[in-house]
This record gives C-alpha cells, sequence and structure tokens, in this order.
C-alpha cells in the first residue's frame, strides 16, 4: 500500500504492507527509534506519539491509517539540539530514570498540555494514566509536566537549552 | 506481536463501504478507530482477511440534534463525545462515560460505533448505552434499521449486526437535567470495569454482570413502586449470572452491583 | 565549594529525551547487518512430555531461514543452575526443551526469519505434541508430589536450617503467642523494556573466532560468563556489549536460556541474529519474584516486649531452579530486621513448581524478612491491643556505631532505628491520623482510615565476588582537558554517567560535562560486578574517588617534574584544574598537559569491610472502602537512612520508584496461575502494573548516618522503597478495618480479599467449614 505522511514537518511516502504498524514504520522505516514498543495490548503508552497534535499509541494504528496525517515524535519536538520545555522540564525535575517509557510518556505530557495547559496533579495523573513507567512511581514526572505548565504559561515556551 | 496479514480498503464513503462489504463478504471486518479490532488482531484472537477502513469517512462523524434524540455518527471519537457540549448538556451520562474509556490515547482514537459493536460487556458505552434506552442504526444496502441497546447486545462480544450491515449511528434521548449517576468499579483507573452501574430517570444498567450489558429490572420496577435507592439496589444483582475471574468470584461481583447500584442511584459518580 | 551532595541534573537525559535510549532493538552496527531475527515457540501447557515437536509446514512459510528444536542442540551443555553447592545440581535446564516441558513459556524452538514479522506467522505453524503430565502448582503441594526431575528424586531445590531443629522451647515464658501463615506473592519484575539479544561472530569463527553480543543485563562480565557456559566456549571468546537498558530489577542479571540460544543461532547459520520478545513472552518467561509463603509465629509479654520470633519459608522456585532458590538465605539472614528479639530461628525450603523460575526482584530476599517480620510485629500488637509504633519502639536495637552482630551472622554496620520512626511518625503527624481515624471509627464510615508503619534494616552491597565486596574503576585525563571513567558497575537508570563524574569531578577538578563514563563493555572492562543489591555507588563509586585520588597523586610527581619542585610543595587548584607550587601561583601545570606526552591513567580496585546496612521507617496511609473492599493509597511518608548522599536528586528518584514498586505489591500486583498451571496474567491489561493514579506524590524525609565503610560514607539506596513500603502499605490496610475483627490480609490486598476479610470477621465461618486457603491464623493465650 502507497501512503504518504508527514513525520516532524517532512513528507514521506512508502510502500508498506497493510499490518505495519505506525511505532514499527517509524522505526524500521524512518529510523526514528524513540518511539518505544513496551507491551503488546495497547496499555503501557512507550510507542505514544501525536497524530495530528493528538497523542496516540503508536503499536495500535497501522500505517496506511495515518496515510495523509501529521505525526510527531519525540525526535520532532524541539529542533536539533534544543529541547521542549516538556522534556526540559523531565530533566529539571529528574522525571527519568531508564529512559524506555520516556519518549512516550513525554509526548503523552505534551498532548495532555495542549489540551489543558494549567492541569492539577490530578489531572497530571489521569492524563497519564495510559503511560506506565516502572522506575520513577510517577512522583517526578508529575512535578515535570506541573514545571512545564508552569513555564510554558509563563511564555517561557521559546526559550531552549542545548541538548549536548 | 502483530497482526496477520489481510488485505486492506479505505472507504471513501458509507455507501463505499457497504459495497466493500458485500463484495469481501464474511472474512471483511469494519476498521473505525482499530482500538477494539487491532489488539484483538495482534493477539491472533481476530484474523480477518479484509480490512475496510471507514476511519476516514467524514459523513459518519458527527454529534447533532433530532428532535428529542441526540444522534452521534459511529466514527466520532471518544475524546469527541465526551467533550462535545451538545452531549454534555443533553445526555451528560454518555459524554462522562465515554470519558472513562480506556485512557487519553485511547480516547483519541477509538469510536463510538467501534465500542458498541465491539460489545464487550465490561465496557463503558455499552452500559451507558443500555442505560439511557438508546438505540443504533444500522446501515445496509436495502436501507437503515433502527436496533434498541436491548435487542442489539445479544452475547458475550456479540450483536444483532447481520452480515453486510455497518453500523452508522447511536441515537440517544436528549433528557437535559435528569438526574444520572455512574459507578465504574476498577483496580486501576484505565482497567476495564469489574462490575458497572449506570443510572438515569429510573432506568439502571450493569456492566460486567453477564454476557451482555443488563438493565437491572427488579432494581427498577422496585423504584417504580415507590422504593428508595438502598432498598431497591438490593435487587441489583436479582437474576443475575456473572463471570468469574482473577479480580472477582460471582458473589462478590453481585455483592458490588448492589453497592454500585446504590450508589447510582444515589447519583454518585466515579 | 564541593560538587558532591548537590542535585546535579541528569548528563544522560537529553538523549534519552529527544532520540531515546539506544537500547538492544535499537542499536545499529555494520556487524548486525544483514541480521535475521529469532522467534521462539514456546510450551502452551505447564508440565508434559513432548511426543513429537513438526517444524516442516514453519520451514516453508514465506521468509524462514530455519526452524531449530531442542533436538537440534544435541552440542549444547544444559544450563546448571547458579550458585554451585547450593542448589540441587540434578535440575539443569536444557536450553531447549528436549523431552518434557516444564512451565507456559519454556522454550521449545526457535523460528528464524529474515524479517520479524515472519517470525510471527511461522511460529504458529510449528506443531508440537504433548502428553499432559499433572502440573505442580502450588508450591505447599510441592514436597507430595511426584518429583519435577524424576532422576532428582525431590522436588526440594534447596534447603535452609532444618525446621525440625526448631528449640521447642522458644516461646517459652511468652504471656502471648501468635502464628500465622501470610503470603509474600509472585510478582513480574516487568521491566519497560522487554529481553532482547543481537549477536555476531567474527570471521574464524571455527578457529577459535569471537561472539559480540549485545544484551541488556545488569553486569556484564556476569552475563559473559554465562553465556560462554551455555554455548561450551571460553568467556575470553565472548564480547558482551550493553546498550542501554530498559528496567532490570534483578531480573537481567547474568544471562537466560534465549541469550544463549540466539548467539548458537548466529553461530550455526554462519550470519547475525537478534531477537526481541513479546510482552506477553516476558510475562511468562522473565524470572519472576518473590515467591514465598512464610509461617511467622511470635511471642512476648503484654507491656509489648517480643521474646521470641519465628521463620519458616516455603519459597517457589518455578521450574528450574535460579537465584530464586537461594534468595530465602538473604531472607534468612535479615530475619529479626531491626529488633532486639532475645530469642529467634529460622529455616527454608526451596521447591520445584511447574510454573516460571523464580529469580531476583527488587529488594530480592530481603524485603520478605522485613514483610515477615512487620506483619508479625502488627499481630503481636493487636494481640495485645498495643499501638504498633509502641511496640516498634519497645523492641528495637538503641542506636549503634560500632559494627552489631545478630543471631543471624549479619554484621550491622551503624544504625538509629528508633530515631527513624520517630522522624516517619512525625512527619506523617501520626497522632492526627490516629484521632482522624478515631472519628471515622466512631461515625461507622463507609470509607475507614488505615495507618501502616514498618521499620526496616538491609544488607547492600553484599558483593557478588569472592571475599570482600569490591569494584574496580578507571580514570583517565586526557590532554584536551576531558576525562574517561571506565566503571565495573552498570547502570540501567540510576544515573551513574552523572555521579561518577560528579565524584572524579570533585578530585580533579574537570567539570561533569567533560567526564564520559563507560561500562558493559567486557573488552574494555573484563573485570566488575555490576549493579544489583544496591552496591553500586558504596563500591563502584568509591573506587572512582579512589582511583581519581590515586590519579592526582601520580600527576603531582608528573606536575613535580615538570614545575622542579617538590611534590609535596605542590598544591592542587580545583578549579583551575591545575597544580601550582606553593606560594608562586606563576608557577603551574594543568592536569590535562600533564597527560600530554604519556597517558594520565589509573585503574584502582576498592574493597569494603563489608556489606551495610541501610534502614528507615515508611509510614502508609490508606483508605479502605468498607463496601467494596477498595484499598486507596492515600499517602507514603518514608525514612531512608542510606548513609551519605551524592545527589540527592537521584537518591529521591531511588526511593520513589521503590516506594512505588512496594506499594503496587502490597495492594495490586500478583502473578496467577490456574489449577492446571496456565498464567493468567501475561498481559499488561491482566497484569495490573501501576499507573500514575493509583499513587499519591511521596514525602520523604531525611536522615544520613554516614557509614565507615567507605570513604563516601555513602549505603546503598536501589532497594530500600520497596522493603520498607511493602509491609507499610499492607499493614495500613489490615489496619483500616482491624477494628471491625480483621487481623490479616494477604497481598495483593484486592478488593475482593479485603471484602471477604470483612464479611469473615463479621461472621465468622463455623466449625468444620473451610478455611480460606493462605492465611489461617492461631493465637493463644499462654497462661
Amino acid at each position: 500500500m502507497k501512503v504518504r505522511l508527514t513525520v516532524n514537518g517532512q513528507d514521506r511516502s512508502d510502500d508498506v504492507e497493510p499490518r505495519l504498524l505506525l511505532v514499527h514504520y517509524l522505526r524500521q522505516h524512518l529510523g526514528l527509534r524513540a518511539a518505544n514498543v513496551g507491551c503488546d495490548t495497547t496499555s503501557c503508552g512507550a510507542c505514544t506519539v501525536l497524530l495530528n497534535g493528538k497523542s496516540v499509541k503508536s503499536c495500535t494504528v497501522l500505517t496506511v491509517q495515518a496515510s495523509g496525517q501529521e505525526v510527531t515524535t519525540a525526535e520532532g519536538l524541539a529542533p536539533e539540539g534544543d529541547l521542549h520545555p516538556v522534556q526540559r522540564a523531565f530533566r529539571a525535575e529528574h522525571g527519568l530514570q531508564c529512559g524506555f517509557c520516556t519518549p512516550g510518556m513525554v509526548m503523552a505530557a505534551t498532548g495532555l498540555l495542549a489540551e489543558n495547559p494549567h492541569p492539577t496533579e490530578e489531572e497530571v495523573r489521569a492524563g497519564l494514566e495510559g503511560n506506565f513507567c516502572r522506575c520513577t512511581g510517577y512522583h517526578n514526572i508529575v512535578r515535570a509536566v506541573l514545571t512545564a505548565a508552569g513555564t510554558m504559561s509563563t511564555g517561557a515556551t521559546t526559550s531552549t537549552e542545548s541538548a549536548q | 506481536m502483530i497482526p496477520a496479514p489481510f488485505e486492506y480498503a479505505a472507504a471513501e464513503s458509507a455507501g463505499h463501504a457497504l459495497e466493500l462489504l458485500a463484495e469481501y463478504g464474511d472474512d471483511a471486518k469494519l476498521l473505525a478507530g482499530g482500538h477494539s479490532l487491532l489488539p484483538m488482531m495482534k493477539l491472533r484472537l481476530a484474523v480477518p482477511s479484509v480490512l475496510i477502513d471507514i476511519g476516514g469517512v467524514n459523513e459518519l462523524a458527527y454529534i447533532r440534534t433530532d428532535g428529542d434524540d441526540l444522534v452521534i455518527g459511529a466514527t466520532t471519537r471518544h475524546a469527541d463525545v465526551a467533550g462535545s457540549e451538545r452531549v454534555r448538556s443533553g445526555a451528560p451520562l454518555l459524554a462522562y462515560s465515554a470519558a472513562q474509556v480506556g485512557d487519553p490515547q485511547i480516547r483519541h482514537r477509538g469510536t463510538i460505533g467501534g465500542s458498541l459493536a465491539h460489545a464487550d460487556p465490561a465496557a463503558d458505552l455499552p452500559m451507558a448505552l443500555t442505560a439511557l434506552g438508546g438505540s443504533v442504526e444500522l446501515m445496509s444496502p436495502s436501507g437503515t434499521r433502527t436496533v434498541p441497546a436491548g435487542d442489539f447486545f445479544t452475547g458475550y462480544f456479540e450483536t444483532s449486526l447481520e452480515p453486510g450491515e455497518l453500523l452508522s449511528a447511536v441515537r440517544v434521548p436528549r433528557q437535559p437535567g435528569a438526574d444520572w449517576g455512574y459507578q465504574k468499579f476498577v483496580r486501576r483507573a484505565n482497567d476495564w470495569a469489574i462490575v458497572g452501574a449506570a443510572a438515569v430517570a429510573g432506568r439502571v444498567a450493569l456492566a460486567n454482570m453477564g454476557p451482555t450489558p443488563i438493565r437491572a429490572r427488579a432494581v427498577e420496577q422496585a423504584l417504580a413502586d415507590g422504593a428508595g435507592p438502598a432498598e431497591a439496589a438490593e435487587l441489583a444483582a436479582d437474576g443475575t449470572e456473572p463471570g468469574e475471574d482473577i479480580h472477582a468470584d460471582r458473589a462478590f461481583r453481585q455483592h458490588l452491583s448492589r453497592v454500585l447500584t446504590r450508589r447510582a442511584l444515589e447519583h454518585q459518580r466515579g | 565549594m564541593s560538587i558532591l551532595g548537590t542535585r546535579v541534573l541528569r548528563t544522560e537525559d537529553p538523549g534519552f529525551l529527544t532520540r531515546g535510549g539506544v537500547y538492544t532493538d535499537d542499536v545499529e552496527d555494520e556487524r548486525l547487518a544483514g541480521a535475521c531475527h529469532v522467534f521462539f515457540v514456546r510450551s502452551p501447557v505447564a508440565h508434559a512430555v513432548i511426543r513429537s515437536v513438526d517444524v516442516s509446514a514453519a520451514r516453508e512459510a514465506p521468509g524462514v531461514i530455519a526452524v531449530f528444536t531442542g533436538a537440534d542442540l544435541t552440542g549444547l551443555p544444559a544450563l546448571p543452575p547458579p550458585v554451585p553447592g547450593m542448589i540441587n545440581d540434578l535440575m539443569n535446564q536444557p536450553l531447549l526443551a528436549r523431552d518434557v516441558v516444564r512451565f507456559v513459556g519454556e522454550p521449545v524452538a526457535m523460528v528464524v526469519t529474515q524479517d520479524p514479522y515472519q517470525g510471527e506467522d511461522a511460529a504458529e505453524l510449528v506443531d508440537a505434541d504433548y502428553d499432559l503430565l499433572p502440573p505442580v502448582v502450588d508450591m505447599s503441594a510441592a514436597t507430595a508430589a511426584d518429583p519435577i526431575f524424576p532422576d532428582a528424586h525431590t522436588n526440594v531445590a534447596a534447603s535452609f536450617g532444618d525446621a525440625d531443629q526448631f528449640d521447642p522451647a522458644l516461646f517459652d515464658g511468652c504471656e502471648t503467642i501468635v502464628t500465622r501463615t501470610i503470603e509474600n506473592q509472585r510478582v513480574a519484575p516487568a521491566p519497560m523494556e522487554t529481553r532482547a539479544a543481537a549477536a555476531a561472530w567474527g570471521e574464524d569463527k571455527d578457529a577459535g573466532g569471537r561472539l559480540t553480543a549485545w544484551i541488556p543485563n545488569q553486569g556484564a562480565q556476569g552475563t559473559r560468563a554465562v553465556v560462554a557456559s551455555m554455548l561450551g566456549i571460553d568467556p575470553a571468546s565472548v564480547r558482551i556489549i550493553t546498550p542501554d537498558v530498559g528496567g532490570a530489577f534483578g531480573a537481567k542479571f547474568g544471562a537466560d536460556p534465549e541469550h544463549g540460544l540466539v548467539c548458537w543461532v548466529a553461530r550455526q547459520l554462519g550470519r547475525p541474529a537478534r531477537w526481541a520478545e513479546t510482552r506477553a513472552e516476558n510475562m511468562v518467561a522473565m524470572t519472576h519474584g518473590r515467591a514465598q509463603r512464610q509461617t511467622i509465629t511470635i511471642g512476648g509479654r503484654r507491656d509489648g516486649t517480643v521474646l521470641a520470633y519465628r521463620l519458616e519459608i516455603l519459597q517457589d522456585s518455578g521450574a528450574y531452579p535460579k537465584f530464586g532458590a537461594i534468595l530465602p538465605s538473604l531472607t534468612i539472614l535479615m530475619t529479626p530486621g531491626p529488633y532486639s528479639f532475645p530469642r529467634a530461628e529460622a529455616a527454608a525450603v526451596s521447591v520445584l513448581t511447574n510454573t516460571t523460575p523464580v529469580g531476583a526482584y527488587r529488594g530480592a530476599g530481603r524485603p520478605e524478612a522485613t514483610a515477615a517480620v512487620e506483619r508479625a510485629i502488627d499481630l503481636f500488637a493487636a494481640e495485645i491491643g498495643m499501638d504498633p509504633a509502641d511496640v516498634r519502639r519497645k523492641n528495637l536495637l538503641p542506636a549503634f556505631t560500632e559494627p552489631h552482630t545478630t543471631a543471624f551472622g549479619a554484621v550491622y554496620d551503624s544504625g538509629d532505628y528508633t530515631t527513624a520512626l520517630d522522624k516517619a511518625l512525625a512527619a506523617a503527624g501520626y497522632q492526627d491520623l490516629r484521632d482522624e481515624q478515631a472519628k471515622r471509627r466512631a461515625n461507622g464510615d463507609v470509607v475507614q482510615l488505615g495507618i501502616g508503619l514498618a521499620s526496616y534494616v538491609e544488607i547492600t552491597g553484599s558483593g557478588s565476588e569472592a571475599g570482600r565486596p569490591q569494584e574496580n574503576a578507571t580514570v583517565e585525563v586526557h590532554p584536551d582537558g576531558s576525562a574517561t571513567i571506565l566503571t565495573g558497575t552498570s547502570p540501567h537508570g540510576q544515573g551513574h554517567s552523572t555521579v561518577w563524574a560528579m565524584l572524579a569531578s570533585e578530585e580533579l577538578g574537570i567539570p561533569v560535562d567533560k567526564i564520559t563514563v563507560k561500562w558493559g563493555d567486557t573488552d574494555l572492562i573484563p573485570q566488575g560486578g555490576g549493579t544489583g543489591g544496591s552496591r553500586s555507588l558504596q563500591q563502584g563509586g568509591a573506587a572512582v574517588q579512589q582511583a581519581s585520588q590515586e590519579l592526582l597523586e601520580e600527576a603531582r610527581q608528573r606536575a613535580a617534574g615538570e614545575l622542579e619542585a617538590n611534590p609535596a610543595d605542590l598544591v592542587f587548584d580545583i578549579g583551575s584544574s591545575a597544580f601550582t607550587v606553593a606560594g608562586d601561583p606563576d608557577a603551574s601545570v594543568p592536569l590535562a598537559r600533564l597527560a600530554e606526552t604519556e597517558r594520565l591513567v589509573v585503574r584502582s580496585v576498592f574493597s569494603a569491610p563489608g556489606a551495610t546496612f541501610p534502614f528507615g521507617a515508611h509510614v502508609a496511609v490508606v483508605e479502605v472502602d468498607t463496601e467494596t473492599g477498595k484499598a486507596v493509597l492515600r499517602r507514603m511518608v518514608t525514612v531512608d537512612d542510606a548513609g551519605t548522599l551524592v545527589n540527592p536528586l537521584l537518591a529521591e528518584g531511588q526511593r520513589h520508584g521503590g516506594i512505588a514498586q512496594g506499594a503496587a505489591q502490597a495492594f495490586l500486583e500478583e502473578v496467577v496461575y490456574d489449577a492446571d498451571g496456565n498464567p493468567l496474567t501475561t498481559t499488561f491489561a491482566d497484569y495490573p502494573f501501576l499507573s500514575a493514579t493509583e499513587v499519591p506524590s511521596f514525602e520523604l524525609a531525611d536522615m544520613a548516618t554516614p557509614t565507615t565503610y567507605n570513604p563516601l560514607g555513602a549505603k546503598g539506596i536501589g532497594e530500600a522503597g520497596t522493603i520498607g513500603a511493602t509491609p507499610a502499605v499492607q499493614n495500613a490496610v489490615v489496619d483500616a478495618v482491624s477494628h471491625l475483627g480483621v487481623r490479616h490480609i494477604d497481598m495483593p490486598t484486592s478488593p475482593q480479599r479485603v471484602w471477604r476479610a470483612l464479611r469473615e470477621a463479621a461472621a465468622p465461618p463455623a466449625a468444620g467449614t473451610a478455611a480460606p486457603a493462605a492465611g489461617t491464623s492461631e493465637s493463644r493465650d499462654a497462661q
């Protein structure tokens, strides 16, 4: 099947098997390996990306379903060498340890803040219910999302920090 | 895990989807958001040879008022149902129910029609439709028929959808201002209900208390006869034969159904 | 100002946050070009004779390169149990099942394909025929059941002490004795990254060619030893490279049969091979944790003084004895925990069942000890009607600074358990909580409040190498002013890149972001103990500090030559990372320049006098809905004293994660089998993995009592959370309903269990009716 989609602002077209999952298209065809596969059951959210700006689990989206649409992954959140405010907040609050859930968690958080820029702690926790983390106990992840909400709402969104 | 191989066809309209269904027959499955079907296919519990994608059919994604009813197109996403002012005011229980499905990512993809056609007795929307006295519209080349919730859910993951039919819309009576309650008992927020209870305007439906969402008719009758919530709720498990799993045996499910029904009748939400 | 003790942000994070970590499945390497993909066919039954495995249809499937069964592996040795001498050595695991399958999930065949999607299709075509054997599922039935290994004539894999030799007079003089059998249930480690491997052999494989294998692990050197033994080759012929590791929690130590098999496939086919398992495979074929059934007996006086304590352990080892089979020895070592019981004894038996093998899981044997004694203390407190905080205070060891040796041979380095408890109680507002609880009880509220306590001491850094605990580090300063550290530890989320750099920076004046930390490549770092048992900072970190100091001494000698000065007259200026001559600020040479003519590099081995014993106290506050039985964790307040902290930000992260995992075991998680040995919790939809909505933010109180066992003053912090939180949460759930007559609820304290406990307390089962399977209780007044 022919697919055409925009990934991190770049137009892509490919010929893929209908059953190819979006997460495998991103990882194997495009070499975008931030999104991970952590389960088989649409449970863990490690594969979360934005589809037309909304968080989705790319293990449960066929690549053909994403044709004609816009995909954003953790790689495309900030310009090369920079960190998005959500990414920066995850670092500042030590919201990651082993890192496996992190790209999905960051994308879910980014999608959450787009829908609800000023969440309460309870809303953050509910908003991340589809993203599992085994390392952090979620404590610092929740802090990071609240911190990001603060910096993004005070107009600090344009400031970036070197990624290296 | 990945699905077994299949052929894929994108429908351009509801009519086109019906043509494709007729063409491919029993081996075909309709794909909307894919959040009920694709997980089954990844576990190879479903192995359709053709997927007919109606996710891009715009005419099936809408929320309208039609007289005393609210009509929601089948491919309307859970997040859109949950966030719709029209649904929140006309059928707040439905909006609330849609907001309980899965998690945010699932609500961004999953559709109301897909969830109802999947007919999981533990799911939110089948219980909500049953409580609301809603119906589904089933489209076929020979026309559209309207089937009440009680007749639509026929068994465990089974419905009265005929081969070649497409669930095109969901219809619920508008009841602005009606008191309602909703109870979904889970161990984790994103789980299916161990038991659920939904109550609105004297009607009570239960989730995961049998092979389909069921009406708690004894409770409804008691209410009609003037019983209070606590008294009526004691009848919630009458006649039920819920299944058993790692979370609950039959006795515990029946107990929960009574507690949750009372809380739903007291208009509690949780 | 010292960088140590400050909240330095992790240097490794930007990569994780943008391109993502490079886990084994992400590795791109020219040695792996053209790799085939391995997919395992696993036993769907718990115990059976394999009648036949027909792979003919699978061989014809698209993309299939080869299909292998146990019959193809004749040259490979079976995998012996770890820790020779402690486990019955007639219980070896064949890498692929040969004649018998012994648990659901055991590998039976391998399908090798061009593309990973093809493997899943072809695996469905492998047709194995089984003759079912009766499975042993419940560990209590194991000793009497037919042996799973007939040649072994027993299902006992290991035993520690002898319950038949228990002192019949142990509880003499006790006014009250309580005994109970409790579950420390089987849980799944479930790291977010499942197991994986990638393997490639050098050109000259027949002439002693070398294997390069990328495997997620907790210590490449240990992994190398196991992989070499599985393949029957010299460890020198194996190079393990450790990519980023997406969590391990004890379950990625060493290597599993699948890892060895992927390497074997690569050798057999003469092309690189890769494997990444699905979550459903991970849930049945990665080792599980805990799985102890404990009988606890505690006796003492009605004033709260405990006089005697006994712990009898039945350990479920699963179908093949692994590290889990010997974990009871650690449980026994920590039997009395932080208490000064005058008399205590313990014994354990590890048995085989037809279930997934049991291995280490965060805490590994010590959480089980704490869970047992903390439940015992609460049962005793309830029996004599005393506040559990008071019973703890009465029995905790007094503060000590000189090593204290227990009756079980543990040498506690230092401890102040009462202060930890008092700090935790103060931070929680204990009396206010009790007042609130009393109010709700008096009102008969539907939602009751429970307050649970746990005092603990644990053992960390007990060493995985022979003799004294030790670890090595190599520090090199480069002419460009940067530095490289090689470490024998193996981080997978702990942040060694940052903390090891802080330790070197503190000595050498080189900025943290100019220091690269490397680990997990056995060619680069042939020795190392890896990361586990909360050992890394106190041994690996101490080695980095020691190597840095030794490097500075070497540099001082060189600088003295360069500056034509007496070494003793040189001053090292941290700010400029340069030596200057005292009194002559113009005579100076930077460290980096001293590396220009000759490499400036030091390898050093740090040895500790022994293990360290962190301690603390946890307070859990739960609400229990007495109608539905649902328990909700409202607060977790903890004191975790791990000595001096090098990076408090990261230490807090370790505590948070451990607390959540510990709490999850208490009220949520459990691996469940049906009576036939079929696992019922094989996906994250069925296994209740904790999400953000089930836990609150945690309240951490500070306490830091330095150890003298290493110059950093640091003890381990990685496992404290699971050790303290589990019994605290369980005790809190029981406490919430104790006024209704409930004395114990097994973990996980699921709604159904809580509801049933309440129902039974309200209407105790009549004499002669069956008691619940676990949790039989008996208490008696001895006078």
